[in-house]
């Protein structure tokens, strides 16, 4: 068997399966209504459940009182914090700090304190109102700054400090050095706002307790593993008795990665009534739920010399994390790690802290800590092109990074496609002509009385200003280590030939809707010669299928795609030697396709797949071959060096065109062009749906999406309070895909589904300047904030509008590290479970 | 209170006993096991517990059974006919408009009312008929895709 876990399959490009435009094999049950999600779930005498919030964003809890609520007919169990085991837990184990129901101290409004079960909902929530709980009321702490101001109110007593999560510093390479040697040293200050998942299936669990002590909960979860480990924790029941479903989520963007309230009340209403028990989350209850976008505050200095190259980066990063740890350790490292991967950045220095205030927890939303930090750096690219008279595109060209090298960081970075984005979406959009014209146009550099764009159809509106701009991004094809350290499989797959020419694949992975469960029959369908539609997959059951991670950071078709290929190479080998012994030839000499297996000379002979299952299991026994998955080992040797690795990276450019309506402020967006680089394109039509997903979410950020907390309620619960684009704000989106073949992913694959995220919000915000001269340092941008900018600029002070002032707050001494910049990449290690 | 009601849908007459304040989409969901229409804030915000009543999209969510009596009610099981897809429903699984999905009964069903009123529509048209419809997956391109592609295969039967 080959070293090179895609074996003799690479290079080989005419491929079957691979690279086509194939439906998903769940669209079929999607598109008549027959996919059960988890609130699609009826069992026999199911009792539904209902959490009881709490409306203080910060209080002590005092007696809690059920007695009125058990009373109510039609209730089967009320429970508080006290029916539970007195754990605390979390999605890290650095952040051990939640309880499903509060005993103590509930930390924002939403706070679970109490959960019913009852014979309906109406019923559940009836007796919810009944539960007398006394609260003492603390002061609520609502922004990073009123955190800092009041070490004396302690949100948690853990962390880094009085309400500080944590507080990270990192430094590779001499910084000051650095930027002596620039020409150009700018500093800038930006704002991003928090915003939410919105995912349009709300959360919900049904859980059912055996009376032989087992528990199995089918949940809307993207991580059904870490629910598995965490349940057993906080419910004190074995692992081993505890089996976890996740059904088919009806979207997730990094909102149900963590184990949740109502799950592990409905597990112990379950065990307590003996019945199944659903609870099913209402809309506002996921406002609550959130683990969205940190809301984070930027300071960036960077140095350029006077071509454009960068001579060094230090960035500072404030995260407000809302009540709770969960991901926001990781969260904190996201908003300075991956910075350095995408340009050359020969120095770079980076601290972060993330400071708990009494809101929602922030976790992980697609891009993960990433997008703040994209915005501010590739704004400030521009605001620098412009100071050294550079074409923002043809500068971002001329300082990609190299493949195949090391960031200052240490990060191994492999193929890199940036380049050919940057050409694909500034060819397709008309960028140079665009660029130039409008500018000559002169919205952005004669403030005084430009002139208007000409009549649109539909619109006389004759203030509005055409604007281009353009952004690039990296990101992660899959986290390098687990949530919890260990030395096994990050993604497992079985797979079992049957009689019947039919194959089952059996792997943990989540399918949220990107189409892992497609990827898993499209992969061996390749490597088999047979078609996706032989292929059965069986996802995300703690109790039948190897463990996969989970469905977050990208990593799904990465590494369940290796294990898929490494099990498909296993079977393949089996079958193929005993269709050699028949036709007496080597195994070598077999090819696999259109349902058969044979020597391509003598097509005729050709074994039918389903008989050459036969002869396989006649000599094997039974078929069935485990194929398991680690990403190299390739932390950084320095404390922090975990966060950041990944297999690949995928990189993406974006051009924005809008215009801005200079009597209202209101922006119109056009066409988005995006090219990724996604390495390959195991389906390009599913390819390009996660990019299309991921440039409709940067929009909602960029444009209009954030919470807003006021007297310590979040003011806007609810999908027509909290905007989100609809068909009629999300424009016409031109995608370009880039095919890099990375020799680390499956068939060359690299990420696609949160990437291209990435570059469309600072894309914007340039698009913005370049119509109106008007420098957004912070999202989402409104048209109050765009009046605001050109009202300072007819008073002829800077046009900028953004955040003013950063926090006094010192950052730990930093770790400091030799800058690894340039060095060559680790080489491809031989991973572990190879055959 | 409690009423006794004749549902029609999907073509089948249903008798059921309800609560007067039982809204249609969990008479559907609950009483009548048609789990395909989904719900996403049952305020009438996100367009996703559409069905069609007498062949206008109406938001679940909202409509009462009681005021239903008579009218024929369409829900996504019912769009396949004798085993055929829809051509909507074909199209949305050919081009990836559907995605986890969930937004997908309610598209495909306000779709399905547009172009009965609209055979051809332009994008913009297939645009303005889907802005209540929230789908978070997708960015609409492939719904509006599929529409398309939907509308252009009834205008020329294959
Ligand atoms: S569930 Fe009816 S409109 Fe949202
Ligand atoms: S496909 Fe997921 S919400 Fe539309």
């Amino acid at each position: 068997m080959s070293e090179d876990p895609r074996g003799s399959f690479e290079g080989k490009h005419e491929f079957t399966v691979i690279g086509q435009p194939l439906p998903k094999i769940d669209a079929w049950a999607k598109v008549i209504g027959e996919t059960k999600y988890a609130d699609d779930l009826f069992l026999p005498r199911m009792a539904y459940g209902r959490l009881l919030r709490s409306p203080h964003g910060h209080a002590r809890v005092g007696r809690v009182d059920t007695t009125r609520a058990r009373a109510l007919p039609g209730v089967y169990a009320v429970i508080t914090g006290a029916d539970l085991p007195r754990v605390r837990f979390g999605i890290l184990p650095v952040s051990q700090d939640e309880e499903a129901l509060c005993t103590e101290k509930v930390r924002m409004v939403g706070d679970a304190v109490a959960a019913v079960a009852a014979v309906d909902e109406e019923t559940a929530e009836r007796a919810c109102r009944l539960i007398d709980v006394e609260y003492e009321p603390l002061p609520a702490l609502m922004s990073i700054e009123e955190s800092l101001a009041h070490p004396e109110v302690r949100i948690h007593e853990y962390g880094d400090g009085p309400n500080v999560h944590k507080n990270v510093s990192l430094q590779f390479g001499d910084i000051e050095a650095a930027f002596a040697r620039a020409d150009l040293v700018r500093e800038d200050v930006f704002f991003f706002e928090g915003n939410t998942h919105l995912p349009m299936e709300q959360h919900a669990a049904v859980a059912a307790a055996g009376p032989d002590g087992k528990l199995t909960l089918w949940s809307s979860t993207q991580t059904p593993h870490y629910v598995h480990r965490l349940l057993a924790k906080i419910l004190e029941t074995p692992a081993a008795h505890i089996r976890v479903v996740a059904t088919p989520v009806g979207g997730g963007f990094g909102g149900k990665l963590d184990p949740f309230a109502h799950e592990i009340a409905a597990c112990r209403l379950s065990q307590l009534t003996g019945r199944p028990v659903k609870i099913a989350c209402t809309r506002e209850e996921v406002f609550y739920i959130h683990r969205g976008r940190h809301p984070v505050l930027m300071w960036i200095k960077t140095g350029f010399t006077r071509d454009g190259d960068i001579t060094g980066c230090h960035l500072r990063t404030w995260l407000d994390g809302g009540a709770y740890g969960s991901y926001g350790v990781a969260s904190t490292f996201y908003t300075g790690v991956i910075n350095p991967v995408t340009y050359k950045m020969p120095v770079y220095k980076f601290e972060g802290a993330r400071i708990f205030t009494n809101k929602p927890p922030c976790g992980p939303k697609r891009g993960h800590g990433t997008p703040q930090p994209r915005f501010a750096l590739e704004c400030q690219l521009d605001k620098a092109a412009e100071q050294l008279g550079l074409d923002p595109a043809e500068m971002r060209k001329r300082i990609l990074a190299e493949p195949f090298t090391k960031t200052a960081n240490h990060l191994t970075v492999t193929t890199i496609g940036l380049g050919e984005c940057i050409d694909r979406v500034v060819e397709a959009s008309g960028w140079r002509t665009k660029w130039r014209g409008f500018r000559s146009e002169g919205a952005s550099t004669a403030p005084s009385e430009p002139p208007p764009e000409p009549g649109r159809a539909g619109g006389a509106r004759a203030r509005t200003r055409r604007g281009i701009g353009i952004a690039c991004s990296a990101y992660l094809t899959g986290a390098g280590t687990a949530v919890y350290w260990n030395n096994m499989p990050h993604s497992g797959v079985i797979l079992r030939a049957d009689r019947s020419g039919g194959v089952a694949v059996l792997c943990g992975a989540t399918d949220i809707g990107q189409g892992s469960d497609s990827i898993l029959a499209y992969l061996p369908a390749e490597i088999l010669g047979i078609d996706p539609k032989d292929v059965h997959v069986h996802p995300a059951d703690t109790s039948l299928t190897p463990v996969d991670l989970g469905s977050y950071s990208s990593r799904v078709t990465l590494m369940c795609g290796m294990a898929a290929i490494q099990a498909s190479q296993r079977l393949r080998e089996v079958i193929a030697q005993a269709v050699a012994r028949k036709l007496e030839v080597e195994p070598g000499a077999l090819a696999f396709r259109e349902r058969k297996v044979g020597v391509a000379a003598d097509w005729e002979r050709a074994v039918p797949f389903a008989q050459a299952v036969e002869l396989a299991e006649t000599t094997h026994g039974v078929l069935a071959f485990a194929g398991s998955y680690a990403p190299p080992k390739r932390a950084g040797k320095y404390k922090g060096g975990g966060v950041g690795p990944s297999p690949c990276y995928s990189y993406s450019a974006c051009v924005v065109e809008l215009s801005v309506d200079e009597e209202t402020g209101e922006i119109e967006l056009h066409d988005v062009w995006i090219g990724h680089d996604l390495g390959r394109a195991l389906n390009p039509l599913l390819a390009e749906g996660q990019i299309e997903g991921s440039v409709y979410m940067g929009i909602g950020e960029a444009l209009m999406e954030g919470q807003i907390f006021r007297k310590g309620v979040h003011k806007n619960p609810s999908l027509l309070e909290y905007k989100s684009p609809t068909t009629l704000e999300t424009p016409e989106i031109h995608t370009f895909l880039v095919e890099t073949d990375d020799p680390e992913g499956p068939f060359g694959a690299k990420e696609a589904g949160q990437g291209p995220l990435l570059p469309v919000i600072p894309a914007i915000a340039n698009a913005v300047y370049h119509a109106v001269g008007v420098r957004c340092d912070e999202v989402p941008i409104t048209p109050e904030m765009i009046l605001k900018g050109l009202e300072l600029r007819r008073q002829g002070r800077p046009a900028r509008v953004g955040p003013a002032r950063i926090p006094v707050f010192t950052f730990k001494a930093p770790v400091v590290v030799e800058s690894a910049f340039g060095q060559p990449a680790d080489a491809i290690a031989v991973r572990p479970f190879q055959p | 209170m409690k009423a006794r009601l004749s549902l029609t849908v999907n073509g089948e007459a249903h008798d059921v006993l309800v609560p007067v304040h039982k809204t249609l989409l969990e008479v559907l969901r609950e009483d009548l096991g048609l789990t395909g229409t989904k719900h996403g804030c049952e305020l009438g915000e996100c367009g996703t517990c559409t069905v069609l009543v007498d062949g206008a999209p109406v938001l679940s969510c909202l409509a009462l059974p009681v005021d239903l009596a008579g009218a024929t009610i369409t829900t996504v099981e019912g769009m396949a006919e004798g085993g055929r897809l829809h051509p909507l429903q074909q199209a949305f699984a050919e081009l990836g408009a559907a995605q986890c999905g969930y937004c997908t009964p309610g598209i495909l069903l306000t779709a399905q009312a547009l172009l009965a009123d609209r055979p051809s529509p332009t994008r913009q048209e297939i645009r303005e008929a889907l802005a209540g419809n929230l789908c978070r997956c997708t960015g609409y391109t492939k719904i509006l895709d599929a529409v398309e592609l939907a509308a252009l295969r009834i205008g020329v039967p294959r």
